[in-house]
């Protein structure tokens, strides 16, 4: 079949309007809104990382943990483990950044909101983008998206490590503000981990026959409705992750320094 | 209580036309296709507009509302103030034959490359015995009224006519979903969902869901389900393995 172009009889067709859009309401405000809070987060995060203030007992911040080499401080590591050694000499929150990063960078509501923000593809609904051209998903790079579920066990791993840190802070200093923000994290990072698409899936999305899978089923349901908040977690869980993580770094710094720090 | 509404609608045939300045009357309790109506007997006898139901059941007359897809006949002149220029143009996507009215045949189009329902051959009419559970999620799906207002505010098509060729658009992306979600539906349609109807082309900006005056979730509940149907064929690189090792 013959192939048509933006300037073909069949575009002219249409309706020409030479406007690009004629919405009169704020289309702008919210792809605007995204752009400057996933800005905000990137910059801090690229501040974390190479920030050498992420431990003070009993608090490890989010960003840097879990903490894998000989560099990080005894207490900082996971169980006192320290796998990768002492070669890695660059700061160890690169190690295991790449499996959040990349859970939140593959997350079907991440890639909503950057497309709209960042690529302008569409910047928001029937509003006309500025590219001449459209391959979507299906070429690389972009068809590396579809190994989101991958992220997703690495981001149940982490988790995971947030929730021991937020458990261990509670029995060392129950009463520490930071013990409850990173509690509150942990929760938020959980919750946005489980509302994912892909979980959904995986518990039962991709059966046919929820009758004979009765536990799964019922997982399915849980996730599903986790799932209808997926864009409020996966924005609380990234406020969370920046306040407890910048919090503890302040700590660490002797910047906050109350009683019930 | 009535006011003067000023409205600006699209006259022309084809492509070819132009935004037409109307002054008419506006009465409490009205809705924009009431106003259209009001604008053909009164000023523009020959003002073309398809409608049907004037419940929001039809899907006939959807069209542009200040610039988003809307059904004239569930768009409430309540929501506009009374000195706002009310702009109605034609579906965007689709070709024009005449002012309001769209040619939306690309989607009958597309409708028939979607293989039909498709059960297991032992089982005949009659036989089909499922639980509510097993159908329910797809049924979802089957509210659809078919106004075609997701595929028109697509941007995959909206913005790119050359992808009309190789992209279902939600509307038949979400009937490809339904079927394969259906227990007693056979026919393999995960491949075909990405190489022949571009489920790929979909990056879930989720404008189909927003539009829909039937609330049904298209890019929660059947675009992205779908994509992970595909995924768990085509890029899960363990299933890929297994494919190679045990040469399934």
């Amino acid at each position: 079949m013959t192939q048509q172009t933006a300037e073909s009889p069949a575009r002219k067709q249409r309706a020409q309007l030479k406007v690009r859009t004629l919405r009169t309401d704020r289309w702008w405000l919210a792809p605007a809104l995204t752009f400057a809070g996933l800005t905000f987060f990137l910059i801090y995060g690229f501040w974390a990382i190479f920030d050498k203030s992420y431990f003070v007992e009993p608090y490890i911040a989010p960003f840097s943990s879990p903490c894998l080499t000989t560099a990080c401080p005894e207490g900082a590591r996971l169980f006192g483990w320290a796998p990768i050694g002492d070669w890695f000499t660059l700061p160890p929150g690169l190690i295991i950044l790449g499996l959040p990063a990349g859970f939140r960078f593959t997350c079907y509501y991440y890639r909503k909101s950057y497309y709209r923000s960042f690529w302008l593809s569409p910047p928001a609904c029937a509003v006309g983008e500025p590219h001449k051209k459209y391959t979507g998903e299906t070429r690389l790079p972009l068809v590396i998206q579809n190994v989101h579920r991958y992220f997703f066990y690495g981001a149940i791993l982490i988790g995971a490590v947030l929730s021991y840190d937020a458990i261990l802070a509670l029995i060392h200093k129950p009463a520490g503000l930071g013990t409850w923000i990173l509690l509150v994290n942990a929760v938020l990072i959980v919750l946005y981990t489980l509302s994912c698409h892909s979980c959904r899936h995986i518990t039962a999305g991709r059966l046919n026959h929820f009758s004979k899978h009765p536990l799964r089923y019922r997982a399915w349901t849980f996730v599903s409705k986790l799932n209808a908040k997926h864009m409020q977690l996966a924005w609380a869980s990234l406020f969370s992750v920046m306040i407890a993580d910048f919090y503890v770094r302040m700590v660490a710094k002797g910047v906050i320094t109350f009683p019930f720090a | 209580m009535s006011y003067k509404g000023k409205f600006r609608v699209w006259r022309g045939e084809g492509g070819e036309g132009r935004l037409e300045d109307f002054t008419v009357e506006v009465n409490e309790g009205e809705v924009v296709l009431d106003v259209i109506h009001r604008l053909q007997a009164t000023q523009a006898p020959d003002l073309a507009v398809r409608w049907n139901c004037k419940a929001g059941k039809c899907g006939s007359c959807s069209m542009e509302i200040n610039g988003k897809p809307r059904l004239g006949c569930m768009t409430r002149m309540s929501t506009f103030t009374e000195d706002e220029t009310i702009t109605v143009t034609p579906m965007r996507t689709f070709p024009v034959i005449k002012d309001l009215v769209t040619d939306v045949s690309f989607n009958y189009q597309k409708a028939r490359e979607v293989p039909s329902f498709t059960p297991p051959k032992d089982v005949k009419p009659g036989e089909y015995r499922m639980q509510q559970i097993d159908v329910e999620r797809s049924q979802e799906f089957r509210k659809c009224i078919e106004c075609f207002m997701c595929n028109n505010v697509c941007h995959v098509i909206r913005d790119h006519e050359e992808n009309k060729t190789h992209f279902a658009g939600p509307r038949f992306l979400m009937r490809i979903a339904e079927l394969d979600m259906h227990p007693y539906d056979v026919a393999d349609r995960k491949d075909s969902a990405q190489e022949e109807h571009g489920l790929g082309y979909c990056n879930i900006t989720k404008c189909c869901t927003e539009v829909c005056p039937e609330h049904i979730k298209i890019t929660d509940n059947a675009l992205i389900p779908m994509k992970e149907r595909v995924v768990d064929r085509k890029y899960d690189p363990l299933v890929w393995l297994g494919n190679k090792i045990f040469r399934r």
